[in-house]
């Protein structure tokens, strides 16, 4: 769950064979279809800052009608930062830290049922278009195993929501009726 | 066009009512999921429109055919042709091959043995399992089997399929590269599906999702048995 790690992402690109800050950019784009978009700059910023960490070296530039294009390839030191986050298990949700979460004890806190109810009606709607969406994604004949990797991710995790959604509030229902038999 | 139309059903299992005057329009080509919590009715309604089972009340609309007054004999004519009936556990036939058992309907349907075999064996490659065609069930996986079932199910080329936990005794791959092909399949042949099922992700697969709490439909979507904190229903 933690932040995207962009430069060990570009490093395992680069572990694939030597790319141009664009082609990275593409190759970002292409892997992760269902990303954060990565912006230009960052892709830039991110090569200066393994650059100057001795991750990768330029590997030749190539002059065409545009900009000066500098190739980078990835050092020894490169690979064994890579190999070492490879290896790094991610903490399992260290805070439990969702908007979503956030919102439903605020929601109850405030014991405005109603609100809460219009609320959650809306979100599962939310939820369920969307799971939709990436289904229809996964199941286009076009799709990609990158397309469906990405979506099987987010529609797990759409499915937990929606799980503990009505877990919550079967949960608050009973609570509810305890308090006022 | 509306294609299939439950209107006011009723059903009761003894004093346990499963249906309480259930309405529902479907469309041709459309694909349904019916979700709910368990006892909702949800099986019961696909049952009724299947024509399994008859309402206690209320009419079973079918391209301005009521079926529900229809004779078994009628229903079970019409399930042989223009419906197709998948379970959550395929219930092929043990004895049988995949080949003979996806070729079934065809032959009851009175199309000859060859032509039912080259069909059968054509919706087995459909869903990926034509090396399977001489093998018999019990020497199949789940998945394997269920494929099975869903080639027998669509072999007809029905024009309505009802299915009811399709996938819900299978992994959750396996599950979804049976749902994947069948819902493909289905929107290419402009087969109207109606699945039951208890999961969101299943759910996913369809067009549109009917949620049942007490056997009715629930429009909030939320499928609640009971009222929420201090609220109405």
């Amino acid at each position: 769950m933690g932040v995207v790690s962009t430069s060990h992402v570009l490093l395992g690109l680069l572990a694939t064979g030597t790319m141009h800050g664009y082609d990275l950019k593409r190759a970002y784009d292409e892997r992760l279809p269902q990303a954060r978009p990565l912006a230009f700059g960052q892709v830039y910023a991110t090569l200066n800052r393994l650059l100057r960490d001795g991750l990768v070296v330029p590997a030749g530039h190539e002059r065409l009608a545009g900009p000066d294009r500098t190739a980078y390839a990835l050092t020894d030191e490169g690979r064994a930062a890579l190999d070492q986050w490879l290896g790094t298990v991610e903490p399992p949700m260290p805070h439990v830290n969702s908007a979503l979460l956030a919102k439903v004890v605020v929601a109850l806190l405030d014991a405005d049922a109603d609100r809460a109810r219009t609320y959650l009606v809306a979100q599962r709607r939310a939820h369920t278009d969307r799971l939709r969406e990436l289904t229809a994604l996964k199941t286009a004949p076009e799709a990609t195993v990158d397309d469906v990797v990405a979506a099987d991710y987010a529609i797990a995790h759409l499915d937990a929501d929606l799980r503990w959604l009505r877990t919550t509030l079967e949960r608050v229902a009973d609570w509810h009726r305890e308090v006022h038999s | 066009m509306t294609q299939l139309q439950a209107r006011a059903l009723v059903k009761s299992y003894g004093p346990t009512p499963a249906l309480r005057g259930l309405t529902l329009d479907v469309a041709e080509g459309e694909i349904v999921a019916v979700t709910g919590p368990s006892g909702c009715g949800k099986s019961t309604l696909l049952h009724c429109l299947a024509g399994i089972l008859r309402p206690d009340a209320g009419e079973v609309i079918w391209r301005d055919h009521r079926i529900d007054t229809w004779s078994e004999a009628a229903r079970s004519r019409l399930r042989r042709t223009d419906f197709g009936v998948l379970f959550q556990f395929g219930q092929l036939v043990a004895e049988l091959t995949a080949a003979e058992n996806v070729a079934l309907p065809l032959l009851l349907a009175g199309t000859g043995r060859r032509a039912a075999r080259t069909a059968a064996l054509t919706w087995l490659d459909r869903f990926g399992v034509a090396e399977l065609a001489d093998v018999r069930p019990g020497e199949m996986s789940g998945g394997q089997q269920q494929r099975c079932a869903t080639a027998r199910a669509l072999v007809t080329e029905p024009q309505v399929l009802f299915a009811d936990e399709p996938t819900g005794a299978l992994d959750t791959l396996a599950g979804e590269q049976v749902l994947t092909q069948l819902v493909r399949l289905a929107r290419r042949q402009r087969t109207t599906v109606l699945m039951v099922t208890h999961e969101p992700r299943i759910a996913a697969y369809a067009d549109r999702e009917i949620v049942m709490r007490d056997g009715a439909i629930d429009h909030t979507g939320l499928g609640l048995d009971a009222p929420m904190a201090g609220g109405t229903r």
